[in-house]
C-alpha cells in the first residue's frame, strides 16, 4: 500500500471540501482498503466519514425507511424497524460477506461502489429507493450507471438511502460458492401499483428486469414466470457461470423470491 | 493403570494453540533480521532477455539483490525429484534442472527470478517493483491432455514426456479382455487441486559466522530431509553446519514435504550477507507456487463377465507434473497410483500405464492421498458404471469381487496383510440405512428434487516401506523412522520423534503410546520433534506414516528401555533378569513382592551409587543413563480400507448439489485415540468432498492461474457438509506390534468417487467431471429432462 493522507471529516461539508480528483471517501473500507493493498487503486487522500454522526442510523416514516450512509450491514440486519417494515432488506444485509465484513461494511459504501455482484444495489432498484447526497436526491433508477459507475459526481457524498416500503418483498441470492458474492441475486418487491424485479450479478450493472416485472405485475405468482426464457446475450460470463446459466438463474431466483413473499 | 491407547485423551497441544501461543515460523524474529521479497515471473513460459537491478539497488533500505546468475556462480544446486522412474522401454526418466532462481528461462507463473533483501518488508516490496525484467514470451503448454503435442518446454525432453511407465502385463490383460462378456470403459479427469494449508509457507534463515552454521526455520513436514537435500544436492552447507527447525506448522497436506526455492535462496543468501533473512508467503504466492495436487487425464477399462466377475483392468493415464519434477512428483502418479488402481478387488490381470508430462504450470506433487485418490477414483467410477451396465446392485457387485482371504495378494504389487472388506461393506450399509434409500429418493422426488446414492470401497497403501523395496523402485532415500526415548533422572520422559506434527496431534497420540509402554503418567511425557539438532534423523510426516512407522519406532525404543530396566532391577534386587516382569511402570521380581518403579530405575541409572558403599545398581558392563534409540523399518506398507456411502439431493432448477448424508466405515486397525482419528477422517472427507464438488485449479491457455484467490478457488466450508456418520471395523495390522494402520488420507481417497457416484446416480448415469459445480449439474439436469421427455 502506498502512502496517503488520512483525514477525518466532522461533517459532510468538510468531507466534500477535502475531496479532490485523487481522493476517496472511507467508510467501512471493505472495498477501498483491499483494492489499495492489491495495488488496484491508489489515492492521495482518504477522507474518513465514519465520525460524522448524522450519516448513521435508521429512521422509519409511514411509507419509507431511511438508512444513513455509514450504517453498517450488521445494524440493518439486526434492526427491529427494518425487520418489521422490510424484512427482506434485513435478510439481504445478513447475507452480505462474512461477520467481519458485516461489522465494518456500510450501506453507503456498497451503493457508491456499485459492484456488479453486490447485494444492496438490487434493493435500491426493487424498493424504488432515493439516494440522498450532500447535494441532491437521486432516484435509484437513475443512479446506477454501469459497472462500478454511478451518478455521483466528484466530491458528492451519499448521506442516506430512502427505501419505499413495499407490500411484499424477497431477495434470493445464488451465491458464488467461493466468494459468496451473488452469481445472481434477484430482489422482488410488490408495491401497490407494480412489481419490481431487480437483478444483480447477471449483467455488468444492476437492472430492473422489465419482462419479469411486467409478468409479475399482471399476476403475482411464480407460475406466471416459470417458463420464461431470458435473453442472455448481454449477461456476464466467467469461470463460475456462463451467460446462459445466469439467465436461467434469474428466472429461478425470481420464482423463489415470489414464492417466499 | 488403565491403558491410554484407545481412549479419547484430550489434545495436549490444544491449550497452546487455542490461546494463541503456538510458535510458527513467522512468529520467530531475530535481532537485525532482513526481509526478502521474491521477484516472480508473470509469464508461464519466457526467456529472460535482460534482468536489470540497478534501479532497485538504489531503492531505500535495500541490503542485497540476488539473481540466478549468483546462484549459478556459487554452484547452488536446484530442486530435485526424489524418485527415479523408469519407462516401459527401460529408459530413465528425463527431468530438467530446476535452479532456485531462474536464470535464462521461466517455466510457470510464479517462478522466481530474483530476491530482494531489505531492512524492512515495505522497502523490500518497493524495491522488488523496481527490478526490471525483459522477457521474450513463448507459447505456453498448459493442457495435460495435449502436453505431448505442445512446444518442447525443456530442451532435450521430447514431447514434454518425463516417462512412459508401465506396471503390469499387457499380454495377460489382452487375453483377459478377450474372454470378457463386456468391457466397461470410462474417460475421467482428476482435477487439479491447491493444498491451501492454513499457514502459508515461510522461512527464516540465520547465519552464525562464529560457528559457521546456518539455522533455517521453515514450514516443513520433514526438516531432516530438507537438510539432507539442501546439503547433498543444494550445496548450501555441509549437513553438520546446517540446522533445520520446523516448529509449529499449520497444515501441510503434502505441500510442505518439498524443499522450496525460498528455503535454499534464503539459507544461501543469509550466509552471503551475514544477516538473518525472513520470508513469509502471501496467500497469492501460496496459490501460485505451493505444489499442486492430482491433475490426471485417464482412460480406463474393466473386463467383466455378465454375472459380474471382474477379469481384467487397465488404465492409460496422462499425469501432469507441472513445470518441474519435485520430491514426490514422479512417484505420486506411478507407485502410489498404479498399484492401487485395481482397488479392493480380485482381478486376475491388470496394467497401469502412466505418461508423465511437463507443462507450464506450478509443479504437481503429493497432496493428501497422493496417487491413491486418483487410483480409487478410477476403479470406483468404473465399478459403479459396471453396476449400472450389468444391472447388479452396486454393493453386491463389489462384494462379489472382494477378496475373502488375507493376506490378499493384490494384482499388481501389494500383499495386503489384513482386512475384512465384506464386514466393512455390511456395516457401512447398515450405518447408511442403504436399504431404506428408495423411500428417501421418493421423498426427494415428491419435492421436485433428484436424489442419488453413491458407494465406494477403497484400500490404500500408506506408510511406504520397507526401505530396500522403495529404494529398489527408485526412491532416493529409505523410508524408516527413528525415535529416541530419554528419561530424566527424576523420571520424566522426553521422546524425540523423526515424524513431524503439523496438525496430526503427535504430542498426544505418541505420548499415549509411550505412557502405556513405560507406565509413566502422560503429563510426564514430552514429545519433541521438528529440529535437526534435537534428534538423530527423521524422515518426517506424509503418506499416513507417522503412527505406523514413527509410532512403532517409539514402541521399540520404549521396549529397549524396559529391557535395560529389567537388567538393572535384577541387579538391584538380586534376581535374574528373566524373572523380572514389567507392568504399569513397575519392575516386579516374579513370585516375590520385590519391585522397583521405572522412576527408581531411571534415578539409579543416572546416579549409580550409594554413600559409604562401593556398590553400583548397574550390572557389570551396563552403561549409566537411560536413553534408547530405535530405527524402525516396517516389513510392508499399511493397508487401511473401508466403504463410504453418500447421498446427494440435486435441485434441477439451479443444479445445486446438497450432500445429504455421508457415511464412512473405515478399518484403521487398532485406534490409539478415537477423537483424533475422527478429526483426521473429518479433515480428509472435507478435502475429498471439496475435490468432488468445489475445488478446481484452473489455468487459462496462456498459463495464468484463473483461480488464484479465495474469490475464485472454492474452499469448502462447514455449511457445505452434513454431520458425518463415522464408524469403524477393526482388523489389526499384522506388520507392526501395535496393529495400527494409517488414517490421515482415507477421507480424501474415498470421498471423491463416493460423492461423484452419488451425483452421477442422481443424474441417471450421465458422466460429469469434478468438481460437480452447480452449472455442470444444471446442464446435465436439462439433458435428463430432454431425454425423459423423449422417452415419454
Amino acid at each position: 500500500m502506498k502512502d496517503f493522507n488520512y483525514h477525518s471529516a466532522k461533517d459532510s461539508k468538510e468531507a466534500s471540501k477535502l475531496s479532490s480528483s485523487n481522493s476517496a471517501f472511507l467508510a467501512g473500507g471493505m472495498t477501498t482498503i483491499p483494492s489499495m493493498k492489491l495495488g488496484l487503486a491508489s489515492y492521495k487522500d482518504l477522507i474518513d466519514i465514519k465520525n460524522i454522526k448524522k450519516l448513521s442510523g435508521i429512521k422509519v416514516s409511514g411509507k419509507s425507511v431511511t438508512i444513513g450512509a455509514t450504517t453498517k450491514h450488521v445494524e440493518v440486519a439486526n434492526s427491529k424497524d427494518v425487520k418489521k417494515t422490510i424484512p427482506s432488506l434485513a435478510n439481504l444485509a445478513e447475507g452480505i460477506g462474512d461477520p467481519q465484513v458485516r461489522n465494518r461494511g456500510t450501506i453507503g459504501g456498497s451503493v457508491a461502489n456499485n459492484d456488479p455482484s453486490a447485494d444492496y444495489p438490487s434493493a435500491c432498484i426493487a424498493l424504488n429507493a432515493t439516494i440522498h447526497t450532500n447535494d441532491r436526491k437521486i432516484e435509484a433508477s437513475k443512479f446506477f450507471k454501469g459497472m462500478f459507475e454511478t451518478a455521483l459526481k466528484k466530491g458528492e457524498l451519499i448521506e442516506a438511502i430512502e427505501f419505499q416500503i413495499p407490500e411484499k418483498s424477497s431477495y434470493q441470492k445464488h451465491p458464488n460458492p467461493a466468494s459468496r458474492y451473488a452469481v445472481v441475486g434477484v430482489y422482488v418487491a410488490k408495491h401497490k401499483k407494480d412489481v419490481n424485479v431487480a437483478v444483480t450479478g447477471a449483467k455488468p450493472c444492476v437492472y430492473n428486469d422489465k419482462d419479469l416485472s411486467k409478468a409479475l405485475s399482471n399476476s403475482f405468482s411464480s407460475l406466471s414466470i416459470q417458463n420464461m426464457e431470458l435473453d442472455s446475450s448481454d449477461m456476464n460470463s466467467d469461470i463460475h457461470a456462463s451467460a446462459e446459466y445466469r439467465a436461467s438463474l434469474v428466472v429461478t431466483q425470481a420464482k423463489k423470491a415470489v414464492d417466499a413473499c | 493403570m488403565a491403558s491410554l491407547v484407545g481412549s479419547r485423551v484430550e489434545r495436549k497441544e490444544d491449550k497452546r494453540f487455542l490461546t494463541g501461543k503456538g510458535r510458527y515460523t513467522s512468529d520467530i524474529n531475530l535481532a537485525n533480521q532482513t526481509y526478502a521479497i521474491f521477484v516472480r515471473s508473470p509469464h508461464a513460459r519466457a526467456k529472460i532477455k535482460k534482468l536489470d537491478i540497478s534501479k532497485a539497488q538504489k531503492s531505500s533500505g535495500v541490503v542485497s539483490i540476488l539473481t540466478g546468475s549468483e546462484i549459478a556462480e556459487d554452484k547452488i544446486g536446484g530442486l530435485i525429484a526424489g524418485w527415479a522412474i523408469r519407462s516401459e522401454d527401460g529408459t530413465e526418466m528425463k527431468c530438467p534442472a530446476n535452479p532456485p532462481l531462474a536464470k535464462d528461462i521461466v517455466n510457470f507463473v510464479g517462478d522466481p527470478v530474483a530476491v530482494v533483501i531489505a531492512e524492512s518488508l515495505e522497502e523490500a516490496k518497493v524495491a522488488a517493483e523496481k527490478v526490471s525484467v525483459d522477457y521474450k514470451v513463448l507459447k505456453a503448454v498448459t493442457s495435460t491432455a495435449d502436453a505431448m503435442d505442445g512446444d518442447t518446454i525443456h530442451e532435450g525432453i521430447d514431447k514434454n514426456l518425463c516417462f512412459d511407465w508401465l506396471l503390469g502385463d499387457r499380454q495377460k490383460v489382452k487375453e483377459a479382455f478377450e474372454k470378457a462378456d463386456k468391457v466397461i470403459s470410462i474417460d475421467i479427469i482428476n482435477n487439479r487441486l491447491i493444498p491451501n494449508a492454513m499457514e502459508p509457507r515461510a522461512c527464516l534463515a540465520d547465519y552464525n559466522s562464529a560457528s559457521e552454521e546456518i539455522t533455517l526455520y521453515t514450514t516443513s513436514q520433514n526438516p531432516h530431509l530438507s537438510r539432507l537435500i539442501m546439503s547433498a544436492f543444494g550445496n548450501v552447507s555441509p549437513e553438520h553446519k546446517l540446522r533445520v527447525v520446523a516448529p509449529d506448522v499449520g497444515g501441510g497436506f503434502g505441500s510442505k514435504i518439498n524443499v522450496y526455492n525460498e528455503d535454499i535462496v534464503c539459507s544461501w543468501a543469509a550466509k552471503k550477507i551475514n544477516r538473518a533473512i525472513k520470508w513469509v508467503a502471501e496467500r497469492s504466492e501460496s496459490f501460485l507456487t505451493d505444489i499442486h495436487g492430482r491433475d490426471h487425464v485417464t482412460h480406463a477399462e474393466l473386463a467383466v463377465t455378465n454375472d459380474g466377475k471382474f477379469l481384467g483392468f487397465k488404465n492409460e493415464t496422462i499425469a501432469n507434473l507441472g513445470a518441474y519434477a519435485r520430491v514426490f512428483g514422479t512417484v505420486t502418479p506411478t507407485y502410489l497410483f498404479g498399484p492401487c488402481a485395481t482397488g479392493v478387488y480380485e482381478i486376475p490381470a491388470a496394467y497401469s500405464n502412466v505418461k508423465a508430462v511437463f507443462t507450464n504450470t506450478a509443479p504437481v506433487d503429493a497432496y493428501r492421498g497422493a496417487g491413491r485418490p486418483e487410483a480409487t477414483y478410477t476403479i470406483e467410477r468404473l465399478v459403479e458404471k459396471a453396476s449400472m451396465e450389468l444391472g447388479i446392485d452396486k454393493t453386491e457387485l463389489r462384494m462379489k469381487n472382494f477378496p475373502t482371504a488375507f493376506p490378499f495378494k493384490q494384482t499388481l504389487v501389494h500383499t495386503v496383510d489384513s482386512g475384512d472388506y465384506v464386514a466393512g461393506m455390511e456395516k457401512a450399509k447398515q450405518m447408511a440405512d442403504y436399504n431404506g434409500y428408495e423411500a428417501r429418493r421418493k421423498d426427494s422426488e415428491s419435492r421436485g428434487k433428484l436424489r442419488g446414492i453413491g458407494v465406494s470401497s477403497y484400500f490404500e497403501a500408506c506408510g511406504i516401506a520397507p526401505s530396500a523395496a522403495v529404494m529398489s523402485l527408485g526412491c532416493g532415500v529409505g523410508l524408516w523412522e527413528s525415535a529416541e526415548v530419554r528419561f530424566n533422572p527424576t523420571g520424566q520422559v522426553t521422546v524425540y520423534t523423526g515424524s513431524h506434527s503439523h496438525g496430526q496431534s503427535h504430542q498426544t497420540t505418541f505420548a499415549q503410546i509411550a505412557a502405556d509402554e513405560l507406565g509413566v503418567p502422560i503429563e510426564n511425557i514430552d514429545i519433541v520433534h521438528g529440529d535437526t539438532d534435537k534428534g538423530t534423523f527423521g524422515m518426517g510426516t506424509y503418506g499416513s506414516r507417522s503412527l505406523t512407522v514413527g509410532g512403532i519406532a517409539i514402541v521399540n525404543a520404549c521396549k529397549k528401555i524396559v529391557e535395560k530396566g529389567k537388567r538393572v532391577t535384577a541387579k538391584m534386587l538380586e534376581a535374574s533378569p528373566e524373572d523380572v516382569e514389567f507392568k504399569d511402570g513397575e519392575f516386579i521380581v516374579a513370585k516375590s513382592n520385590k519391585k522397583k518403579t521405572i522412576g527408581e530405575i531411571a534415578f539409579a541409572c543416572y546416579l549409580p551409587g550409594v554413600r559409604d558403599e562401593m556398590k553400583s545398581p548397574l550390572p557389570e558392563g551396563e552403561e549409566p543413563g537411560l536413553k534408547e534409540t530405535a530405527f524402525f523399518d516396517p516389513s510392508n506398507f499399511s493397508f487401511p480400507a473401508g466403504t463410504h456411502i453418500a447421498e446427494v439431493e440435486i435441485d434441477p432448477e439451479t443444479g445445486e448439489v446438497k450432500l445429504e448424508k455421508y457415511t464412512a466405515c473405515d478399518d484403521f486397525g487398532r485406534i490409539i485415540n478415537p477423537m483424533i482419528v475422527e478429526g483426521q477422517v473429518h479433515g480428509g472427507l472435507a478435502q475429498g468432498i471439496g475435490q468432488a464438488l468445489y475445488e478446481n485449479a484452473e489455468y487459462d491457455e496462456t498459463g495464468q492461474l484463473m483461480t488464484g484467490s479465495y474469490m475464485d478457488y472454492t474452499m469448502p466450508r462447514a455449511d457445505n457438509f452434513p454431520e458425518f456418520n463415522i464408524g469403524y471395523t477393526c482388523t489389526h495390522a499384522t506388520t507392526n506390534p501395535l496393529g495400527v494402520k494409517g488414517c490421515g488420507e482415507a477421507g480424501a481417497i474415498a470421498a471423491p468417487p463416493t460423492v461423484m457416484n452419488a451425483v452421477i446416480d442422481a443424474l441417471g448415469g450421465q458422466e460429469i467431471t469434478m468438481p460437480a459445480t452447480a452449472e455442470k449439474v444444471w446442464k446435465a439436469c436439462k439433458n435428463l429432462k430432454k431425454s425423459n421427455s423423449k422417452a415419454a
